[in-house]
């Protein structure tokens, strides 16, 4: 037999109902690929040997009498962030250690009614707190992908869902779970050359996921095609009457929204996106993604998102602001850490300090700061206020377009250590940023290499709840991209 | 706006977060950096403009009053450092 980490999602849901292998087979050599490689990718944090096997048999069971969901029998890899009941659940934070909560995330449980198999969870930056993978408390993740040229270097693979990309990009698992509250399913995807979507706020429910910042947190796939996200987002989106702020909109059919037709769609190319400085590879890039889309028959226009700029420093006040309350919890009382003192006080401050990370301690400090009494108008309100005309933008540029394309990301993946300054990597999520700010769907899809052999994303926007016409217009690119760079086995 | 040591100190107690002088220092100059770059928001003419209170234009759902979940005392404090007989158990805070 091939070996069956090969397959994509698409190919295993085929293989297992055509009873070619069984779940039980391709969710033991995708175990056997992590005992042999992990070690080198640091992608998972836990894997659930015996879970995935139980699993993997219940599927089997449900498989040869014809039964079986969605994605019966198909091995995932799930980001820490998701409670998992009675397994490993940190958002790679030491202050929740040892927490293995009573009970499972909405999206996950969704993943196993639909016949799912759990393999472990996926390293990622501390609560999501980062674009690079270097916060998480369990170390650094590594992209399996390295500059030609014999530089044997590593890269980072991104983040917050650095495990989630790696583990997918070194085929550990077939798919995996991200969230993303700026950026972080785009444009770990974008560095590792996978598909990823962020769908609207609110499509998939947030209940049972760690929360950063509530008004900016979504859950989404990586996959290592777009109908494998597709596929994957009709089975975690659902209406939740757990979430208040999920939507209750029937989950449309997105595999269905894949025809390879995009003749008269009408593209927008914003101009606010084109940056000082923004390296060559990128600019062509995003070049040939508007000739791609052309070709196919859309109709590429110029629009205008004046308040482009003001997204991410507008974010870097309301995301520490939502991550300083949310975080307020970790006091070493119900869960977690806890670093005993006599006062009560000292043992919440100790706690804390011990138990946060520098990044993490950085925003809450930031939130705590512009929360406070003095300067919440001056920060806080005004930031709102700059976010109603971000999302403005975005409704007067969808009055003339359906769609809008940008690039992925600013450069493609670094190395560990590369960027030291906050503001510096801050700046990774510029094109993602916004959309997140505007609560829209965004999807990147490999597009290239640059120079250096190493993988670079474009990003395609769509209107709220219209995530259909981006697996359509991400469908067309990836077939135009035709994107089948791998990185060379070393892992 | 800039953050000096004491601000730091004042939020940091805040954020129930202890900080040692050292910690304070460094800090200090990541704020201000971070605080110096949002700044720029501050070109931006807001006059007038409502401030963001939901991205997704929705109407709140509603349910019946009624109890959907509970008596399960053994899963709310499953993971708590020190618990006992169903209670979360601190440092002795009243004299």
């Amino acid at each position: 037999m091939s070996d069956l980490t090969e397959l994509n999602l698409a190919q295993v849901r085929e293989g297992l109902r055509g009873k070619d292998f069984t779940s039980r087979e391709i969710t033991d050599a995708y175990l056997e690929a992590i005992d042999t490689s992990n070690a080198a990718l640091n992608a998972y944090i836990t894997v659930t040997h015996d879970k995935a096997r139980a699993m993997a048999d219940a599927s089997d069971a449900k498989l040869a009498s014809g039964e079986g969901g969605a994605l019966e029998g198909v091995p995932l890899g799930i980001k820490d962030l998701f409670a998992t009941e009675g397994v490993h659940t940190q958002a790679c934070s030491h202050i929740l250690d040892g927490f293995e909560p009573t009970y499972e995330s909405t999206v996950t449980q969704n993943l196993w009614d639909d016949g799912a198999v759990m393999l472990g969870k996926l390293n990622m930056d501390e609560f999501a707190m980062g674009s690079s993978n270097e916060t998480s408390y369990y170390g650094n993740v590594v992209n399996p992908w390295r500059r030609s040229g014999g530089d044997n270097a590593p890269l980072v693979p991104g983040g917050s869902s650095g495990g989630s990309a790696s583990a997918t990009a070194a085929h550990l698992c077939v798919a995996a779970t991200g969230t993303d509250t700026g950026g972080s399913i785009r444009q770990p995807a974008a560095l590792t050359g996978l598909v990823g979507i962020k769908p609207t706020y609110g499509r998939c429910s947030r209940w049972g996921i760690v929360a950063f910042a509530s008004s900016l947190d979504q859950a989404g796939p990586l996959t290592r095609t777009v109908r494998d996200s597709a596929i994957m987002l009709n089975s975690m989106a659902s209406p939740d009457p757990k979430d208040t702020t999920c939507v209750d909109m029937p989950v449309p059919d997105y595999e269905a929204a894949l025809t390879g037709d995009v003749r008269g769609l009408k593209v927008g190319i914003p101009k606010e996106y084109r940056l000082d400085g923004m390296p060559d590879e990128i600019e062509t890039l995003w070049q040939q993604g508007i000739d791609w889309l052309r070709s196919a028959g859309a109709e590429i226009k110029d629009v205008s998102l004046p308040h482009t700029k003001y997204a991410l420093p507008a974010y870097y006040i309301v995301a520490p602001a939502e991550a300083s309350s949310n975080l307020a919890r970790y006091d070493g009382v119900r869960y977690g850490l806890r670093v005993p003192d006599d006062d009560v006080v000292a043992m919440y401050e100790k706690t804390r300090s011990e138990g946060f990370g520098p990044e993490v301690k950085r925003r809450v400090l930031i939130g705590t700061y512009v929360l406070s009494a003095g300067y919440y108008d001056a920060y806080y309100l005004r930031a709102q206020k700059v976010r109603t005309l971000i999302k403005r933008d975005f409704e007067q540029a969808f009055e003339d377009v359906d769609v809008l394309l940008t690039p992925a990301t600013p450069s493609a993946a670094f190395a560990p250590g590369e960027i030291t300054d906050p503001v510096h990597m801050y700046l990774n999520d510029i094109f993602t940023v916004t959309v997140n700010m505007a609560g829209l769907p965004g999807i990147a899809v490999p597009a290239g290499l640059d120079p250096k052999g190493l993988p670079l994303g474009l990003q395609l926007i769509g209107k709220a709840f219209d995530e259909e016409t981006l697996f359509r217009t991400a469908g067309v690119l990836e077939e135009a991209a035709d994107f089948t760079a791998r990185p060379e086995k070393w892992w | 706006m800039a953050v000096d040591e004491a601000t730091v100190r004042r939020i940091a107690k805040l954020a129930r977060i202890s900080v040692s002088d050292d910690q304070a220092h460094a800090i200090e100059g990541e704020l201000n950096t971070i605080l110096d770059w949002v700044e720029q928001l501050n070109e931006v003419n807001v006059e007038g403009v409502e401030p963001m209170t939901s991205v997704v234009e929705m109407s709140m759902k509603m349910r019946d009053d009624e109890v959907a979940d509970g008596e399960c005392p053994e899963k709310v404090i499953a993971n708590a450092p020190a618990n006992e007989e169903h209670f979360y158990l601190v440092p002795k805070v009243v004299e």
